[in-house]
């Protein structure tokens, strides 16, 4: 076996283990597991490229902390006031937070509020209908699951107009309630529990809990929810951070009432001139989601790589 | 006391065995009732009440105005802006996917290696998707504005002598600034849905194509890329269907929010949002018109789309050596075969559609088709 051969499955350090113990005389060979190309680790020029990849991720963000630490003179000077974040910044936030036309405090008890409730009331009820359609049987289920499927497929543009109509006279314009109530089950949750529940929810449990006199429902709360929960897990992630993010409906329903997106338009009303104080605000109200994600960062990752297809 | 309580328990089983079999039969439709309801409410009525919308006037505050017909449509149509706003949402769509599928691929290539901290670097693609979009449209803003990072380079370079930022004056470079927020917030996210399906790549064909001597390159492009392309067509339908209702980026573009001094990046859900929100408070009828027609380039641009990425993956069965027979007796045994397969599963009480929703290429119905959230 030719040292070239072993460089190019193995790497270099293996090549040049190989050259020494060819140098003394022994035979050399390729080890089962540094066989495979797949487990052998990557060479330095991997990482630099992915280094440069996480510093286009994060410069935005550090760009708007070193502007955001800076003064309006500071900026109209230079593009780049600074190469790291200063002390102005806490000055800069403290503008922001205590700012009478920008309600930051209540703004984000608002976004939490929408936020939480929809993800509960989503991964509750897509649960329950998950459990229906993957583990009991009833007329119609195939048709209702795929009519389900179909739904995820409709523009939601196309509602707009009558939903603001809709929510216009049932008195819920500059509510949170026009947040909440059309958001509280959606197709894709239903789906998505529905395809979990369905492979990892085995049917003698159920069985089990049924013949021990447990009700339907109490099967659910004790036996489905509790296996769902991964799943169940994923899915609030994503529909908090929807809800968190949406921006198109509370420009359409709010007026006076914020929440954190509407927040940002306000900046640029509230501080003309000054991008400092504008984008230490964006920073701010950016920053709860990025501390939220080092927590949570791993699961979403799993979650986006779950949504795929298996070539 | 044994005489008292024997029927009593006896008719307690009796209550209990009643309750139960409505149970049995209720609870399944009363468990996936919420979903419905809310639908029928939040999703079938709107989308009905639409087309009463569209044909009559309609005002913010005063409600229901005269019954026009298809005078909404007509007005629409008419307008320029509604031109241009289509214009400019495709421009905008054909910028980002090009580099996005592009860099996506090469993220997710790099990624799909035995790295150290596998986590940190696959966390770290994902942070821009978990920045607020309309904050990155305003850093965006920043970077491309006047007193930005990019126009002082590129006025000193003499390429534009406007003291304006020219990301804002051009029509064309608007887009490409507007592009690049796209881009910057889903290539990540793309690129771990690519590094997902990578995984799923058989090991062994590496391992054959390396002691073929066959390079990094050439092993991406004849193995990687071809074993993928489930994958990159689902991911090319949903930035489809996202990309075109692109609206938190433009309308946060710049300070007014209405898309630039001359519609130069007014999207169609832009255009739509002025209509009903805007400064006239009658157009709610117009807004509905755009509405559906929006609606239908979206339906006409995902069958197109899907008509095409399916005859590019078929025109590559023409071009082999086998016969054309050979292949459509091949293609008819896999389509029998997927069926017997799908209708087994269907007995077996799996309640998917994975079959038919694979071969139909429903978008969501592929993504989380044969996913698992403990990978």
């Amino acid at each position: 076996m030719s040292t070239a051969l072993i460089e190019n499955i193995s790497g270099k350090g293996a090549k040049r283990y190989a050259q020494k113990r060819a140098a003394k005389g022994r035979p050399i060979k390729l080890s089962s597991q540094s066989h495979n190309p797949a487990n052998r680790r990557p060479a330095w020029p991997t990482y630099v490229f992915l280094s440069v990849v996480v510093a286009v991720s994060v410069f935005p963000l550090y760009y708007t902390a070193l502007l955001g630490s800076s003064t309006r003179i500071e900026i109209a000077q230079s593009p780049i006031p600074r190469l790291l974040p200063g002390v102005q910044l806490l000055h800069n936030l403290r503008d922001i937070v205590g700012h009478h036309q920008i309600e930051f405090w209540m703004s984000f008890a608002n976004s939490l509020l929408v936020a939480v409730i929809v993800s509960a009331s989503t991964v509750f009820f897509s649960t329950l209908a998950g459990f229906s359609f993957a583990k009991l049987t009833f007329r119609g289920r195939r048709t209702l699951y795929v009519f389900i499927i179909a739904t995820m497929a409709i523009p939601m543009q196309l509602g707009t107009i009558p939903m603001f109509i809709m929510m216009n006279s049932f008195g819920w314009i500059d509510t949170l309630t026009a947040l909440i109530v059309p958001n509280l089950v959606v197709a894709f949750g239903v789906f998505w529990m529905t395809q979990y529940l369905s492979e990892a929810l085995p049917y003698e449990l159920i069985e089990a809990a049924r013949v021990d006199g447990a009700s339907m429902f109490r099967t659910f709360w004790s036996i489905a929810m509790p296996a769902a929960r991964p799943a169940a897990a994923t899915l609030a992630l994503f529909t908090f951070v929807g809800s968190w993010n949406n921006f198109f409906w509370p420009s359409v329903v709010l007026r006076s009432q914020m929440t954190l997106p509407l927040v940002i338009p306000q900046l640029r009303g509230a501080f003309t001139a000054d991008h400092a104080l504008v984008m230490s605000g964006v920073l701010l109200i950016a920053l709860p989601l990025l501390v939220v994600f080092v927590f949570v960062g791993k699961q979403l990752v799993s979650g986006v790589m779950a949504g795929a297809v298996k070539g | 006391m044994a005489i008292d309580t024997a029927p009593a328990a006896a008719r307690r089983i009796g209550i209990s065995r009643r309750t139960s079999k409505w149970d049995v039969k209720v609870s399944p439709y009363l468990y996936i009732s919420p979903f419905f309801l809310s639908f029928a409410v939040f999703g079938i009525f709107p989308i009905a009440f639409n087309v009463v919308v569209a044909m009559h006037s309609w005002h913010r505050r005063l409600g229901q105005g005269d019954f026009v017909g298809l005078d909404n449509f007509r007005w629409v149509l008419e307008q320029p802006a509604f031109w241009t706003s289509l214009q400019n949402t495709f421009s905008i769509f054909l910028l980002s996917i090009g580099p996005q599928l592009f860099f996506a691929l090469a993220i997710a290539a790099f990624l799909d290696q035995n790295l150290r901290t596998k986590t940190f670097w696959r966390m770290s693609v994902l942070v821009p998707f978990v920045v607020m979009p309309v904050a990155t449209a305003l850093i965006f803003g920043q970077i491309f504005g006047q007193f930005g990072l990019v126009t002082p380079v590129i006025q000193e370079l003499g390429l534009f002598t406007d003291v304006n930022s020219p990301f804002y004056q051009d029509r064309v470079l608007s887009h490409v600034a507007i592009a690049t927020m796209v881009n910057f917030r889903w290539t990540g996210y793309n690129a771990l849905i690519f590094l997902a399906a990578m995984q799923a790549v058989p090991r062994e064909l590496y391992e054959a194509a390396t002691i073929d001597g066959g390079g990094r390159l050439r092993q991406f492009l004849s193995i990687t890329v071809p074993n993928i392309r489930a994958t990159m067509i689902f991911v090319v339908l949903t930035m489809t269907i996202g990309g075109l209702q692109i609206f938190d980026e433009a309308r946060m573009y710049d300070g007014t929010g209405t898309g630039g001094s001359n519609n130069q990046w007014l999207t169609t859900v832009l255009y739509l949002f002025n209509l009903g929100f805007g400064d006239w408070p009658d157009r709610l009828g117009h807004a509905a018109a755009v509405a559906w027609l929006f609606a239908l380039v979206i339906i006409a641009f995902a069958v197109i789309n899907f008509a095409l990425t399916r005859r590019i993956a078929s025109s590559k069965a023409t071009r082999s050596k086998v016969p054309a027979s050979t292949t459509r007796t091949l293609i008819a045994e896999a389509r029998t075969a997927a069926e017997a397969s799908s209708r087994a599963a269907r007995e077996a009480g799996v309640p998917t559609l994975l079959g038919t929703a694979s071969r139909t290429g429903h978008p969501d119905a592929l993504t989380h088709a044969q996913g698992d959230t403990e990978r």
